[in-house]
């Protein structure tokens, strides 16, 4: 049981500072990693612009034996747990030293040592996988809960309402992760749906839900920690819904022609990052020159990951038909 | 030896490969009703779930990547219908998309093929679908002894592999040898030797298949028999060897035959035995229609006794007389 025995020092490069500080630096660290991708021509890619306090607050508020499942719009998940955006740029760019050796690209990147086991880039494929996780955690009697990020979009999907009630009646810990950001690809959910808030779809299935501001960083922060120790304790499922908005289209390359300006500059004006930012300066939690080391210290961060990247080799011929079988 | 029925044989491989692998655990539709005894044995470890595919073999997927080797039943074949994305797009795909971080050493089982008249949404033999897809093996026995031995080396294989068990045999008896039985997957058996022609076939044809050789031994035809077992990965060497050796080949199986597993075999002969090949190869398949429920029909959507010998016969003419005929073989 390799992935059992791993050691703990495998994990020991999760990043679990939940102070504010950090809280910041991490939202600052996922917008810049993702303005940068079409910055240098990189537009498939489907960012969270505008929704990093809902992968920021929740991620630090999980514990390094968590296991966490998530999806195509993966990148503020995978720099709130830790990892090397100069790996995950790699990956974006298919070359050899990305986390999944160049076969993810940006759509679906995991880190096992990172506890991030899983990623479908199938809309509603980590719900489906995520009852098996926590299905391991509960034979083998591991510790860990396991938490599963998906969009309103994928919870239109049948596997949604199976993946709810199959963790609901076998009793597994699974701390689902609705981040309700009002789109469906090029749609609004307003045109699919007939609920705003959707933390009342878990409720025919037995599951406790709460929504919370997905832009307020502490705010979700506190309602993770309380769900993933509700988890924890009862190890029965749970779904956070993180109430936000994205800023960008379904990828880069979207011109937002659908999008209704007055909302999307509603939306604006409530920017998690400038918002948080504001709030600790205002109550001197924190100085204007703390803020500025933090940008410093991020645009250093992505530029070295730019640098890595970039002179990272593409991989071999030889790889295309490798890690097909085990 | 003993007589024992491909479910006994199925129940006999879960049973000692949960008593020797503690991560083994089954679940699926009913399968904790019907299978009891392995209940009693072991407790929690055979679940029944609630009636939806996706989410069985999504768990399967997500259990397996993680630590633990889960066999699903999702009853019939066509019922994968709606697992195809966590069979194809997650346990096939995502050890590559991981760059191989993670394997799914799991088994999903279905029922499939004639006999019970069920209709063509219950019976319709879809194996090609998941041979076609990377990262996933598929087998298709035939005897008791080795739906038994592909099944506990299904259990300890790393990979995803789709179990399916042919409808019509699975009340067959046969014998199991004593002792441990495991069948290595991706391994041919040669049913009936023979030096004429051979017929490649796999699940219930192959019964057909020897009893069609039984019968063109009296005409004077020697056929050697070929159960592939496994149709991936499919057992290239055990094809050519035969070929060569008898130069005719009719492959057979209930499958229609548009890109089926007979196109593929065919392929092969033509790309890597051309030059030892005396006739075309031939495919007696099911035809390009869903499978009937009245018995009659449905018996006549799988290739018979009397085709696959009127088949050879012309085969072993070819050459001899005129060209090959456009085969109305179905």
């Amino acid at each position: 049981m390799e992935f059992i025995q791993k050691p703990d020092s495998s994990f020991a490069k999760i990043i679990t500072d939940d102070s504010p500080a950090a809280l910041l630096e991490s939202m600052m660290l996922v917008r810049a990693y993702e303005l940068k991708l079409p910055e240098i021509g990189i537009k498939m890619v489907c960012t969270s612009v505008g929704q990093e306090a809902s992968a920021v607050g929740v991620m630090r508020a999980l514990c390094r034996d968590d296991l966490i499942l998530t999806n195509h719009r993966s990148a503020g998940h995978l720099l709130a747990r830790g990892a090397d955006p100069g790996r995950m740029l790699a990956e974006v760019m298919g070359k050899s030293t990305g986390y999944c050796k160049g076969k993810s690209g940006t759509l679906h990147i995991s880190v096992k040592d990172l506890g991030i086991v899983l990623t479908s880039t199938i809309v509603g494929g980590e719900l489906s996988l995520a009852t098996g996780v926590a299905l391991s955690q509960q034979q083998l009697g591991r510790p860990g809960i396991v938490v599963c990020f998906f969009g309103d979009g994928a919870a239109s999907e049948g596997i949604f309402h199976e993946s709810l009630n199959l963790a609901s009646v076998w009793n597994l810990p699974v701390l689902y992760v609705l981040e309700n950001n009002q789109f469906q690809a090029f749609v609004h959910r307003r045109e699919t749906m007939l609920t705003d808030r959707m933390n009342s779809w878990a409720a025919p299935y037995a599951v406790e839900s709460q929504t919370v501001d997905g832009n307020d960083v502490e705010a979700v922060h506190a309602a993770a920690l309380a769900a993933a120790q509700k988890v924890r304790t009862t190890g029965r499922p749970f779904l956070l819904e993180t109430y936000t908005y994205r800023m960008h289209g379904h990828m880069e390359m979207d011109d937002q022609s659908y999008v209704d300006r007055n909302e999307l500059a509603a939306w604006a004006a409530k920017d998690p990052i400038d918002g948080f930012k504001q709030r600790l300066l205002k109550q001197g939690r924190l100085g204007t020159d703390d803020v500025a080391q933090m940008e410093a210290a991020v645009l250093r961060k992505i530029e070295q990951a730019v640098a890595f990247a970039t002179s990272s080799p593409y991989p071999e011929f030889s790889e295309l038909t490798t890690d097909v079988y085990a | 030896m003993s007589q024992v029925t491909v479910n006994e044989a199925i129940n006999q491989a879960l049973a000692e490969e949960m008593r020797r692998d503690p991560r083994v655990l089954m679940f699926g539709e009913g399968v904790a009703t019907k299978r009891y005894d392995l209940v009693k044995e072991f407790g929690q470890r055979v679940r029944n779930t609630p009636l939806a595919e996706g989410i069985i073999a999504g768990t399967a997927a997500g259990a397996a990547a993680t630590g633990l080797r889960p066999v699903v039943d999702l009853l019939f074949a066509q019922f994968l219908c709606f697992a195809m994305e966590e069979i194809v797009n997650s346990a096939g795909k995502l050890r590559y998309i991981s760059g191989g971080q993670f394997s799914f050493p799991l088994v999903m089982m279905a029922m499939t093929g004639a006999g019970w008249g069920v209709g063509a949404q219950h019976n319709h033999n879809v194996e090609s679908w998941f041979v076609h897809s990377p990262g996933l093996k598929v087998v298709m026995p035939s005897t008791p002894a080795d739906f038994k031995g592909l099944l506990k080396a299904a259990i300890r294989d790393e990979n995803p592999v789709v179990f399916f068990n042919d409808i019509a045999l699975l009340s067959e008896a046969g014998d199991i040898p004593a002792g441990e039985v495991v069948v290595p997957i991706g391994k041919a058996a040669v049913r009936r030797e023979g030096k004429d022609l051979t017929l490649i076939s796999y699940a219930k044809t192959v019964h057909t298949c020897l009893k069609a050789a039984g019968a063109l031994a009296e005409l004077g035809i020697s056929a050697e028999v070929i159960d592939l077992r496994t149709l991936k990965p499919l057992d290239e060497e055990a094809v050519l060897k035969s070929a060569r050796k008898t130069g005719r080949v009719i492959v057979v199986h209930e499958a229609s035959g548009m890109c089926g597993v007979g196109a593929e075999v065919a392929a092969i002969l033509a790309e890597k035995a051309f030059g030892t090949l005396k006739a075309p190869v031939l495919r007696l398949t099911g035809p390009d229609a869903p499978p009937p429920a009245s018995f009659p029909l449905e018996q006549s959507f799988v290739p018979q006794q009397d085709a696959i010998i009127e088949a050879a016969t012309r085969l072993i003419e070819f050459g001899q007389t005129d060209d090959l005929e456009e085969p109305a073989l179905v």
